[in-house]
């Protein structure tokens, strides 16, 4: 297994469109830090940038290395490995690929201009969304066999995380406005790995004095040490219940 | 004519020789106590004291005195007592250190306090750990100057204000240096006075609380990082000029707090990184010029319930929201400001841009209504409404807009 990690790692490494990527983040986050008067600031505009533009990447570049791979994959399962294993470290080796795409390209420029948690909670955040997309992107090109209609799909779900559910969301407080739903929206949140990512960083910051009431009641729930917890685990089960079900459709898929 | 003018000022002079002594208070000297030098004084007599520490339980001034230290004598009230009470009109308190006041919740104890008296000056005296610092009651032309105050107080309960002032009249609070206290400076029922040049930080509540308190003027001063800024409520015919507001940052955390006020001027102000820059509510015929906000979370919020006020001539800088309201109607009016998100044009070059800012946007509104789309705060969806908003506005106030926004801002 290791092995085949190793050389889709390397393969998507070799990958001129990641390098590109990279490329494209390290000159985003460099020119934002040295742009902005305070880091603070930075962080606040790469905020997002990253919320926007890593998971696009994510999962478009995901959605298509494995559909362009899907010979290769046929290759591997005509072979004794075991299918869990071939899907495991496609997903590894996208995952780690991307994950040290962005570590480079956004992370390190953050740690350096802005070394404290709040610094480190996003870069922590921007790991975590990339992974969570590409979990998302493996489950898109599992259900459907087309190529075209699977790069939609991918599309698709990430118009529906990053407005779509947001759209949702407004409409719900609009209908709901008369009830006490600043409690629901909490757990509203979770449903969305990237408004609950942005939450956790926002309150991390000191604009989130700017959120009021909606934001004191977020804090008290994110603010502690077992909110956080809490959010982290739920953005883990965000990677894990994507992945497991590719898996378990995978292991059944006629090739 | 001129020989009498002479002759007069030689009697007065002569007067005056006549009955100023001075008397010194210390260890080596025949006073040991300040009290047992004021039971031997005359009116118009000098103390002057010598450094030690002084343990007069409540000293009570009640002749017309000029107490000066030398050195900072420490007068200490041990936890229990009021340090000094004046008691007397004309009495002088210059270079004294003030400290540990007694902390009561039915008595007011203060570190120096006035009872129902004028002309009182206090200068240059260091107050340390005083329930309340200075405290005016029915002060009439009263001095307080370079006065350093300084408290330790965690809980509102436990802490008295800076400077405390009530029903007093032509108050000069100059140059004071305020931090720890519950409200810095604190007016009520305080007219014609003035507070310039004071610096008040660290408070636990707000810089300066404003009640009733009409005809003053505030100028000059600082206030930074206070609990929740500054104060000014109920009150009308007050000037605020040149002061800074800095750093109030916190939920529910102001550089200006407005309620009731009326017929007033705020001009050449500096709001820097406060929660909300100016709250004003239920105010009238307010004029607002040459202010500058820079990089608040609301520059601006005023309520419908406002009336008459003008905001010409001010800059707004990096704030996250302008302007924040609550409702459509808008009777205020806003004119030749800078705003730095403003995106239109200047054709004939007169430096004032050809079509109006609306410096309300849709999100602000949105969150004025539900607050808890706070949610979305820096979301895509968001910044995607406040766009279309711009190009045909439907839920901002139609009437609040600035028709001739200047191009660059102007210089302060």
């Amino acid at each position: 297994m290791s092995k085949i990690i190793k050389y889709i790692l390397l393969d998507i490494l070799r990958n001129k469109i990641v390098v590109a990527y990279t490329l494209f983040l390290l000159a985003i986050s460099l020119t934002v830090f040295s742009l902005e008067d305070t880091p603070q600031k930075g962080l606040l505009s790469l905020l997002n940038l990253i919320l926007f533009i890593v998971p696009l990447v994510s999962i478009i570049f995901s959605t298509i290395y494995i559909y362009n791979s899907s010979e290769f994959i046929e290759l591997l399962v005509s072979q004794p490995l075991k299918r869990n294993s071939i899907w495991f470290s496609l997903f590894g080796g996208l995952a780690g690929a991307l994950t040290l795409a962005f570590i480079i390209g956004a992370g390190l420029p953050t740690l350096i201009f802005e070394h404290s948690t709040t610094g480190g909670a996003m870069v922590l955040m921007g790991a975590l969304i990339t992974i969570i997309f590409v979990a998302i992107a493996m489950l898109a090109t599992v259900k459907t066999r087309d190529k075209a209609k699977g790069i939609g799909l991918a599309i698709l779900l990430w118009l529906y995380f990053s407005l779509v559910f947001d759209g949702l969301v407004l409409f719900l407080l609009f209908q709901f406005a008369d009830y006490p739903i600043e409690k629901v929206m909490v757990g509203v949140s979770a449903l969305n790995p990237i408004d609950l990512g942005r939450i956790l960083i926002l309150l991390k910051m000191d604009v989130s004095a700017l959120m009021g009431y909606t934001g004191a009641i977020f804090k008290d729930f994110f603010g502690t040490q077992k909110g956080y917890i809490i959010s982290v685990i739920v953005l883990v089960l965000w990677i894990v219940l994507p992945f497991g079900y590719s898996i378990k459709k995978f292991n059944h898929k006629d090739l | 004519m001129r020989r009498k003018l002479i002759s007069l000022i030689g009697i007065g002079l002569l007067f005056y020789n006549s009955n100023a002594a001075t008397i010194k208070v210390g260890k080596t000297e025949v006073c040991k106590t300040i009290r047992s030098a004021i039971a031997k004084a005359a009116n118009n007599d000098t103390i002057m004291v010598l450094s030690g520490i002084y343990k007069e339980n409540n000293l009570v001034i009640d002749k017309p005195l000029t107490l000066i230290g030398i050195e900072y004598p420490i007068i200490d009230g041990e936890n229990k007592y009021e340090n000094i009470s004046i008691k007397a009109d004309n009495v002088t308190i210059d270079g004294f250190k003030v400290c540990n006041s007694g902390i009561s919740s039915i008595t007011d104890f203060a570190g120096i306090k006035i009872y129902n008296r004028h002309n009182a000056v206090i200068v240059n005296n260091i107050i340390e750990d005083c329930f309340f610092g200075i405290y005016a009651q029915f002060g009439i032309n009263c001095i307080i100057k370079n006065n350093k105050l300084t408290a330790h107080q965690v809980q509102e309960q436990r802490s008295g204000n800076g400077i405390h002032c009530w029903k007093s009249d032509s108050m000069q609070i100059v140059g004071n240096t305020i931090s720890g206290h519950r409200d810095g400076i604190y007016f009520e029922f305080v007219t014609n006075s003035i507070i310039w040049r004071n610096n008040s930080f660290k408070n636990i509540r707000y810089g300066l609380h404003f009640m009733f308190s009409n005809s003053d003027t505030y100028a000059a001063n600082i206030f930074e990082n206070n609990g929740a800024g500054v104060a000014v409520m109920f009150s009308n015919h007050v000037k605020m000029f040149h002061n800074y507001f800095k750093e109030n940052w916190g939920d529910g955390s102001y550089g200006i707090l407005l309620k009731e006020i009326s017929d007033s001027y705020i001009d050449g102000n500096d709001f820097e990184k406060n929660t909300i820059g100016i709250f004003v509510e239920g105010a009238s015929r307010i004029e607002m010029y040459n202010n500058s906000f820079k990089n608040n979370g609301w520059g601006l919020k005023i309520q419908a319930s406002c009336m008459d006020i003008t905001m010409k001539h001010n800059n707004f800088i990096g704030n996250t929201f302008d302007v924040g309201t609550n409702g459509s109607l808008v009777l205020n009016n806003f004119d030749y400001n800078y705003w730095d998100k403003y995106d239109g044009y200047d054709l004939n070059r007169d430096k004032v841009g050809d079509i109006p800012y609306r410096p309300v946007s849709m999100y602000s509104m949105i969150i004025e209504k539900y607050p808890p789309a706070m949610m979305l705060f820096r979301s895509l969806i968001t910044s995607l409404m406040d766009k279309s908003e711009k190009v045909v506005p439907s839920l901002t106030p139609e009437n609040l807009k600035d028709n001739h926004p200047l191009m660059k801002p102007k210089q302060l």
